[in-house]
């Protein structure tokens, strides 16, 4: 098993026809990832070579999923247009809708997340302003480079892209169920709390990493969860302990303000939740390693 | 991006936010000017993006326009929390009745708009939540269904405003949710808002927040960054695009990929430093994605600028990026820069390409470069070279 997307995930990329949109379902499909079509309003009809594969365009998500029975969306498309695009997705009842597009306004972010809850969360999203979500030798939904790390026992959740490929390398040689970026904004679908939910009921999931960053209650929160619900063993790292008061540092969501949010009182949350947490990602990476081997 | 109380104030009156006259000058004379302009009393106001000015004795009345010159004149040039003043508000005296609070923000936590509101006014509203956090209600606002005018009365009601100034309240709040949506804010806060002795409701200060992602829409909020109170090297990175943060007291350079990861290699470059002299981290650079030559050259031109850097960490973990991408913007950064870069480099490559990056940076042999294989280890290198060279 693994959380949120298998080998049985038919995806559908919202934007295929765009630069990033076309890059990355090349990479996507070149590991292994079951891509059934695009959607592009404007190129409805059209279809596009990607990597060997004819992938038919689709004017609407409503009309990709009757045709093709996607059941995933992954979405490329410029902030300007990504409200849109995400509203769509949810009206068209998609199981997940992953949101890779970095730069939206978090106005929209929140109007197109009020729009989710007021349809039931029928549509689980992920991001925006995120990697996506890579189940190892099954299916990748996103930009998370599937080379990095193979199947293996561990689940791992992230705010940041790059600090998910660090510790998948670091602990390349045991493997991951499901590594999932959750992105950095500060108005996101799916959380950590979630993804800590999925993965405590996923039976191929034998231990959790969880990467958190400065800015928000998101790890305070997922420490009182934790502590509540889960029984498998989670090690932490969180990054921004030199990060000054009140400066963004590239994630909108990575604001200090005050003493709440620091990374001081993010580790100490999950340290009295009982969650090892390393000073880097190495000493993580060793510490998850010792708990796996004792 | 934060403004300044009159930028605030003037998207409040922009959209029939009641504001009270004034202007904004920057030499005691023109403060006696606006002074004599707008007539009887005013209040000088220290323009800083920083909280308890009248404390710091940023905020005066000045009964006449003499007065106004002389308050103007001690006030500009005033550091306060380490914000010089450059420009003073001079704008109409208000007599206060009461003063209230009023706040639209973003609530992170539940990804929801939150209204928060209060009778008392005033004081800091850190201290007010502390302190009497009965007195101020929170009311969640749901973002497709906004603010209208019953909204705003369930608002000013939970907030306990009196009740003959509750309606015209409340139509000032509908005025504050359209400011805060049409501007793509993600903070708009009135305190105090007052109430004159005629029963007229006022926003008497005021502090917005704009949502930098939204620019695409707004190309007049470019208009309202003050380049001059950026620190220049955060003013140069700006220029060419770069997500730049300068640091106090430090000497390593840091340029990453990721916010993250770039965070992290701060946290790991401080840890590194203790046992070298205490040296740290001079700056946060995210190159994000793409890793071209100009990028890095830019990247680097702004980190080798900055005189308290000794070393330079390059840690890049190739996603999306091809680490030869990134060797060959450093060898190319480094012939672009010339002479002028006399700082020695680490390099940290991993990941997407990496054999091959390593490689071109081996061939390329430069001086200054060397290449260490962990982060953990190229901190430490980076940290050794910064303390000697401090």
């Amino acid at each position: 098993m693994s959380i949120f997307l298998n080998e049985h995930s038919k995806i559908i990329v919202q934007g295929i026809t765009g630069g990033e949109g076309t890059k990355h379902s090349t990479k996507m499909l070149a590991a292994g990832t079951n891509i059934v079509g695009g959607v592009n309003a404007r190129k409805a009809g059209t279809s596009v070579g990607i990597g060997g594969k004819d992938l038919t365009v689709f004017g609407t998500v409503e009309e990709a999923m009757k045709e093709t029975g996607a059941d995933v969306s992954v979405v490329f498309v410029p902030p300007k247009f990504a409200k849109d695009a995400v509203i769509e997705a949810i009206d068209s009842g998609i199981g997940l809708a992953v949101v890779i597009t970095e730069g939206i306004p978090v106005h929209d972010s929140a109007y197109f997340w009020a729009h989710a809850c007021a349809k039931g969360n029928a549509t689980r999203i992920i991001g925006p302003n995120c990697p996506g979500i890579i189940s190892p030798g099954k299916s990748n939904a996103g930009i998370i480079p599937a080379d990095i790390a193979g199947p293996g026992r561990i689940g791992l959740v992230s705010k940041s892209g790059t600090l998910t490929y660090q510790m998948m390398y670091e602990l390349r040689e045991i493997g991951f169920s499901t590594a999932i970026g959750i992105g950095g904004d500060p108005v996101i679908g799916t959380t950590h709390i979630d993804a800590l939910e999925a993965f405590q009921a996923d039976p191929e999931t034998e231990a959790i990493v969880m990467i958190g960053e400065i800015g928000g209650d998101a790890e305070e929160r997922a420490a009182d969860f934790i502590k509540a619900n889960v029984t498998k063993p989670v090690v932490g790292y969180v990054a921004g302990f030199t990060a000054p008061e009140g400066k963004t540092m590239g994630h909108a969501g990575a604001i200090v303000s005050g003493s709440a949010g620091t990374a001081q009182a993010k580790k100490e949350a999950l340290e009295a939740a009982g969650v090892k947490v390393g000073k880097t990602p190495s000493e993580t990476a060793a510490l998850m390693r010792e708990l796996l081997a004792g | 991006m934060d403004l300044y109380e009159y930028q605030a104030k003037d998207l409040f009156a922009a959209h029939g936010v009641p504001v009270l006259p004034g202007r904004t000058v920057e030499t005691a004379d023109d403060a006696a000017a606006a002074a004599a302009e707008i007539g009887g009393a005013v209040v000088v106001k220290a323009q800083v993006k920083t909280g308890g000015r009248g404390k710091a004795g940023g905020v005066k009345l000045a009964e006449t326009a003499d007065e106004a010159k002389d308050k103007a004149g001690a006030i500009l040039g005033m550091d306060i929390k380490g914000h010089t003043v450059h420009r003073v508000l001079v704008t109409q005296a208000s007599d206060i009745a009461e003063e209230y609070y009023f706040s639209f923000l973003l609530d992170r936590s539940n990804r929801t708009f939150l209204a928060m509101c209060s009778a008392e006014g005033g004081m800091e509203i850190e201290q007010l939540a502390v302190e009497r956090p009965d007195a101020l209600a929170r009311i969640p606002v749901d973002a497709i269904a906004g603010v209208d005018k019953a909204k705003a009365a369930e608002i000013v009601a939970a907030g306990k405003i009196p009740a003959a100034v509750a309606d015209q309240a409340a139509d000032v709040i509908v005025k504050l949710w359209e400011t805060f949506v049409a501007e793509d804010a993600t903070l708009v806060e009135v305190n105090p808002l007052v109430r004159d002795p005629q029963d007229k409701v006022v926003a008497l200060d005021g502090k917005v927040t704009l949502d930098e992602n939204a620019g695409f829409r707004h190309p007049d909020h470019a208009a309202l960054v003050d380049e001059r109170t950026e620190n220049p090297l955060e003013a140069k990175a700006k220029a060419k695009n770069l997500n730049y943060v300068k640091l106090d007291e430090g000497q390593v350079g840091i340029i990453g990929n990721g916010a993250g990861l770039v965070m992290s290699t701060l946290d790991v470059v401080a840890y590194a430093g203790e046992k070298h002299g205490g040296v740290k981290p001079a700056n946060f650079l995210d190159i994000g994605g793409g890793a071209s030559a100009q990028v890095m050259a830019d990247g680097l031109d702004v980190i080798l600028g900055d005189p308290d850097v000794k070393s330079v960490f390059v840690n890049v973990f190739g996603g999306i990026t091809a680490c030869d991408a990134v060797a060959t913007g450093i060898v190319e950064a480094l012939k672009i820069l010339g002479d002028s870069a006399t700082k020695p480099l680490v390099v940290r490559l991993d990941g997407n390409n990496v054999l091959e990056g390593r490689k071109i940076l081996d061939d390329a042999n430069h001086p200054l470069v060397t290449q260490v294989d962990t982060m953990d280890n190229a901190a430490d290198k980076a940290a050794e070279l910064a303390a000697a060279g401090a």
